[in-house]
């Protein structure tokens, strides 16, 4: 393995910018997220707590988002994955959970330019993106037009990620979507 | 001759001409004009062809509601039928042809239709196509198809761009008139997040033309709103629809006034909002007289907007007919710009309010209670008989070269109905408008749609803002948004005299008369014709809209609803409130399918699944195959090999040396948990919490009902742990299968499922040269004691972590690689490396079918349909006897699933080594319940075997394993009569030698 992307493609400019980047490592965790065990599990194997609902959390290089309510999503560095896999594993040895290596399964998509960038998405995907509605630190699970994907703010950048598999149909989506000569206009700063 | 008048024209730029072609002749008009006005200023009087009699027919209104003015605009990719003439903004090139003439709009054959008009009444098509039955399909349909229909279907793939935007407001006014205006700053003003659409490219509606100062104060509402950043505007945006939840449809034309300029040519606005105003103004109705579809007659107060907005005059000397006092605007406004009026005629025996003096104190004649009793001409209107309404006969014939007509106006409440708002008769005004107290309700019971202004059923300009502002403000407040400066600024509007409804016109008009009354331009349906259904019962107003076809070509009725529901209601005897309305429904006018599909064409109309491997066997030749959304290579056909001659190959490589096999598609399903083993126990037919650690076992899925839903290799992964592989189609499905039993039967088990089939890469490695290949790539103790038949290990293979399968749906030694997804790619390609020595070829999925219907495995999908239980199937092996409890089993044992008669599988083998053919059924002697051929057993997998050299075939056949050697007669739908014995399902290596190396 040379490197964690899925498209060989060029980053793609118009009035937003979209380019693939390398996928950290992921884990995914399920259980009872209102369990101490599991928080203190989470807490001690990344140093972050179970998020509320639809949120995502960062420490550094490592983030924790909530996915369902019995489920959260750990974005980690790759080389990292296996030590955090082995101490929850530890820490939760007895308590009926499930964690597993993810780091593979999903391509990472970095979204730029303000609000473009909100409008891009906003064109694909049935959520309020205007900026006074959603921010960093909100994890949205939704549709990406025909497919299933997820996106979080990191400053005024969107971080998406979808599966593995229609990581071109993504990409070529959002490349439309974010097309200089498509600007819709709308959104105005909060 | 240019009916362009020398002066006005407030929207159009007279500095840039604009040249377009109509017909294939050019013309000339301005910036700003429609293509309707152009053409009016070009004196181009008739413009299209009516449906049913091709009657020559012109610009009736000035917007959305016209009927007649319907154009194919555009050539090839940007070809578009039934496009209204009212609502095209001129732009240079532009190419327009009417609709449904030929050979010509001036010479059209159809027209003779017109002169057995009374040959072709209501229900006509009902009536008359039915005998003989013969003649539907021949003489009738074909000749209907091709004298049906309006404009013609593009030939060519649309070339422009389309998409879709998510918004999310608390306040969307639809409508930018005054009322929409008002409504968006008093909104606005709370704070709340408003959106206001408007269908055309000018905000105000009607009120800088009717209204003396209007165009001021729509400016300064404009302005304003631009300054709030909590409000946006939006401009060529439709009001589409409104549905539950406050879910509404927008369709935003961006280039259709500029074809070709970049960007996306349409984008359909999908809006959440908490609350609604729809402004949206209301629509003259015509008048019925006789004569009043010919080109020249048309509604007053469009005429007037040609003329102010356009300055393109319908004729010149206009006769404006009316029932109320705002048609008095147009004779003013006409007399004004120096159009001829000669004369006004008042239906109502007082005549009209401040309006009518005005008229009369600028010298133009007006006649009270007085009527058209017949509008002559032919291409053009030319004169009107004129005469008392309650006069039997004309006094008098005016010259004139058009009509401007107004028999009052409807408030447009299309957008308030669509989701359930109602509405009230007004005996006032004739007309419905909603009524608040029962407007479309949201989850909490309470209203979500406000109607405001003309829309409202305020109709006067001097109230309509002001209804505005307040609906706007209540909308705001509903919304969670109080206070601002919310009273609206009333424009200087006079007073008018009331209305009096005039459903024809004389009052005594006879029969000859009513068959040239019109409501429904578009479908010609006229008075005479609704008069007609009544008689013959159609009571009901949706009964009686679908036998006249009245309200129901593209234009939905938006000049004839009323006008035509009067009728009914007089034929009826009834009161209009009674009969009712039909029902409205989105989109308010046609939108664009492709704003529909957005970025759902070409190459992303579907999303497309593709493994780690795909690059590389797109590179390598691959004949792809569709599974699922996935595409697998079917088979790498290499220089001039066939398809078939590549199956051949790959099937003959694999059996004598070895084949790779892309299986990444496998889902792949993780289920954990202190009650995972008694979960799969439940699930699977076999038993899977007695499964040990480290080894695979084959198992079968069923419905509740018993029947074969899913098979596949699970895994144990560790005490709590195993690993579910499915169909490369049922992952999703399976998946949800377990969550739904989960989450909804057995919700206090103790069990965790996660979806990891895009997780892994999986390779299957498989032919007797396959342990050799892994032993090369070293790493990996492959050998048969460290990893037997049906186990599995994990560790590093040529560098990459991989867990090993020793499973075989080949029948061959043959082991299955589960790869992280980002290695597979290389461990792929080392594997083609290392083997190549070895004659390593991949193959696709013709071949591993191929390779397990000699082996007899059955596929779910060839040898399942829904119906097929596992037992039908011989696998009984794979049914527990001891389990308590499985989904399926009580279903098993119902007894027509016991039933000894069943069809089962057999293998089956052509009498003369030929292919059966896919899906053919057996026969025997007799005829069954319906009379037909009686059939015991069907085909459902067929190949020809590279193997054997001969067709192999399974099948499921009524007592099939109790007849084998028996042979089965399969008719083909070639003609010919196959024959093929009943043998034992499994043709290859029956003992199984060969994958338990």
């Amino acid at each position: 393995m040379s490197d964690a992307l899925v498209l060989k493609a060029d980053p793609f400019a118009g009035a937003a910018r979209v380019a693939e980047v390398p996928a950290p490592g992921m884990i995914t965790l399920k259980g009872d997220l209102s369990s101490p065990a599991l928080a203190d599990a989470l807490s001690s194997a990344v140093g972050i707590g179970v998020p509320d609902i639809r949120c995502i959390v960062a420490d550094g290089e490592r983030q924790v988002a909530w996915m369902a309510p019995d489920e959260v999503l750990l974005l980690l560095p790759r080389a990292e994955v296996g030590e955090v896999l082995a101490g929850l594993a530890k820490a939760l040895d007895g308590t009926a959970h499930l964690a597993a290596d993810v780091s593979d399964m999903r391509a990472v998509f970095r979204i730029e330019g303000g609000l473009a960038a909100r409008e891009t998405l906003a064109k694909l995907c049935p959520v309020d993106l205007s900026p006074g509605a959603f921010a960093p630190g909100e994890m949205r699970r939704t549709r990406l037009a025909q497919i299933p994907a997820a996106f979080w703010m990191e400053g005024d950048a969107f971080t998406l990620v979808c599966f593995r598999s229609v990581a071109q149909y993504a990409f070529d989506v959002l490349k439309e979507a974010a097309a200089e000569d498509a600007r819709v206009g709308y959104f105005t700063e909060a | 001759m240019s009916y362009r008048l020398p002066k006005g024209g407030r929207l159009i730029d007279r500095d840039t001409p604009v040249t377009y072609t109509f017909n294939g002749r050019k013309g000339t008009g301005f910036a700003g004009d429609t293509l309707a006005s152009a053409l009016m200023a070009k004196g181009q009087a008739v413009v299209g062809r009516s449906f049913k009699y091709h009657r020559p027919r012109g610009v009736v209104a000035s917007g959305a509601e016209e009927p007649n003015a319907l154009v194919n605009l555009g050539t090839g990719p940007r070809h578009e039928p039934n496009q209204r003439a009212t609502t095209t903004e001129l732009f240079a090139g532009l190419t327009a042809e009417s609709q449904n003439h030929w050979p010509s709009l001036e010479k059209d054959v159809g027209a003779v239709n017109g002169l057995l008009a009374r040959f072709l009444p209501a229900g006509f098509y009902y009536k008359t196509f039915i005998h003989p039955r013969p003649f539907w399909k021949h003489v009738f349909e074909p000749f209907i198809r091709h004298s049906a229909g309006l404009g013609k279907a593009p030939k060519e793939a649309d070339e422009d761009r389309y998409e879709h935007f998510y918004a999310v407001v608390d306040v969307l006014v639809v409508g930018g008139g005054i009322a929409g205006l008002e409504a968006a700053r008093a909104a606005g003003a709370s704070g709340a997040r408003v959106l206001l659409v408007e269908q055309t490219a000018h905000w105000g509606g009607r009120s800088p033309v009717d209204v003396a100062g209007g165009a001021g104060r729509v400016d300064t509402l404009v302005a304003a709103l631009e300054s709030m950043p909590n409000v946006a505007l939006r401009t060529r945006c439709m009001g589409a629809g409104v549905y539950d939840h406050g879910y509404v449809l927008a369709y935003e034309r961006l280039t259709d006034h500029a074809p070709g300029t970049g960007g996306p040519r349409h984008r359909l606005w999908k809006i959440r909002a908490k609350q609604i105003v729809t402004a949206t103004g209301a629509i003259e109705r015509p008048l019925s007289f006789a004569g009043n579809d010919l080109p020249g007659v048309l509604l007053a107060s469009a005429a007037r907007d040609y003329v102010v907005n356009y300055a393109a005059s319908p004729g010149r000397r206009v006769v404006v007919v009316t029932n109320n006092d705002d048609a008095y605007r147009t004779a003013l406004t006409l007399h004004a710009n120096g159009v001829s009026v000669p004369a006004v005629l008042d239906a109502r025996p007082e005549g009209g309010g401040a309006l009518m003096q005005e008229a009369r104190a600028a010298g133009l004649r007006v006649e009270v209670g007085a009527a058209i009793h017949k509008a002559k001409g032919s291409a053009r209107v030319e004169a009107v008989a004129i005469g008392g309404m309650d006069a039997a006969a004309p006094a008098e014939t005016l010259g004139c070269d058009a009509v401007a007509m107004s028999g009052g106006w409807s408030p447009v409440v299309h957008l308030w109905s669509h989701c359930g708002g109602k509405l009230l008769w007004s005996d006032a005004h004739a007309h419905f408008y909603p009524d608040k107290d029962l407007p479309p309700t949201g989850r909490d019971g309470q209203g979500f749609v406000r109607a405001a202004g003309a829309a409202n059923g305020v109709l006067l300009a001097s109230g309509a803002g002001i209804d505005g502002a307040d609906q706007g403000a209540q909308a705001a407040a509903a919304a969670g948004f109080e206070g601002g400066d919310t009273a609206g600024a009333p424009l200087d509007a006079p007073d008018e005299a009331p209305m009096q409804p005039v459903w024809i016109m004389p009052n005594g008009a006879g029969i000859a008369a009513r068959e040239k009354m019109w409501l429904d331009f578009q479908n010609d349906v006229k008075v005479s014709d609704v008069q007609l259904a009544a008689r013959e019962g159609f009571e009901s107003v949706e009964h009686t809209k679908r036998y006249t076809t009245l309200g129901m070509a593209t234009d939905q009725g938006k000049l004839s609803n009323i006008n035509g529901l009067a009728i009914l209601s007089q034929a009826l005897n009834e009161e209009i409130p009674r009969v009712g309305t039909t029902t409205f429904r989105p989109p308010y006018t046609p939108i664009s399918l492709a704003a529909i599909a957005g970025e759902a064409r070409g190459e992303t109309f579907q999303p497309l699944r593709r493994t780690p491997m795909h690059a590389w066997h797109e590179a390598h030749g691959a004949h792809w195959e569709p599974v699922g959304h996935w595409r697998r290579p079917y088979a790498y056909p290499r220089g001039t090999e066939s398809v078939e001659q590549a199956v051949e190959r790959e099937v003959k490589n694999t059996r004598q040396a070895l084949g790779l096999l892309d299986a990444s598609t496998l889902g792949k399903i993780l289920v954990k948990g202190p009650d995972a083993g008694r979960f799969l126990d439940m699930l699977y037919t076999n038993n899977m919490s007695k499964l040990k650690p480290g080894r695979c076992r084959y198992g079968l899925m069923c419905t509740e009902n018993g029947f074969l839903s899913d098979d596949g290799v699970v895994a144990r992964i560790d005490e709590d742990t195993w690993l579910c592989h499915t169909t490369s189609g049922g992952a999703d499905r399976i998946h949800a299968w377990m969550e739904d039993w989960l989450q909804c039967e057995w919700w206090d088990w103790q069990v965790h499922t996660l979806n990891l089939t895009e997780q892994y890469g999986q390779i299957a490695v498989v032919g007797p040269q396959a342990r050799t290949v892994l032993e090369r790539l070293g790493g990996l103790n492959v050998s048969k004691d460290a990893l037997p038949f049906m186990a599995w290990i994990e560790g590093v293979l040529a560098g990459h972590p991989v867990r090993v399968y020793r499973i075989s749906f080949s029948g061959e030694l043959s082991y299955e690689i589960a790869v992280p997804a980002h290695h597979a790619l290389a461990l792929w390609e080392a594997l083609m490396e290392a083997g190549a020595e070895f004659g390593a070829m991949p193959y696709g999925t013709e071949a591993l079918h191929i390779m397990r219907a000699e082996k007899g495995f059955i596929m779910i999908g060839d040898e399942t349909d829904g119906t097929v239980i596992p037992q039908d199937l011989g696998l009984d092996w794979a049914i527990s006897k001891k389990k308590d409890d499985f989904l399926g089993k009580r279903a098993q044992e119902r007894s027509h699933m016991t039933d000894p008669s069943r069809w089962k599988l057999v293998g089956l083998e052509t009498v003369d080594g030929t292919t059966l053919p896919d899906g053919a059924y057996a026969v025997a002697e007799g005829d069954n319940e319906l009379g037909q051929r009686r059939m015991i057993g069907r085909v459902t997998s067929t190949y020809r075997s590279p193997t054997l050299g001969r067709g192999i075939a399974m099948g499921l056949v009524e007592r099939g394993p109790e007849r084998m050697g028996e042979i089965l007669a399969f008719p083909g739908t070639d003609g010919k009569l196959y024959r093929a014995r009943i043998v034992d399902p499994v043709f290859y290596d029956r003992e199984g030698e060969k994958q338990n190396v």
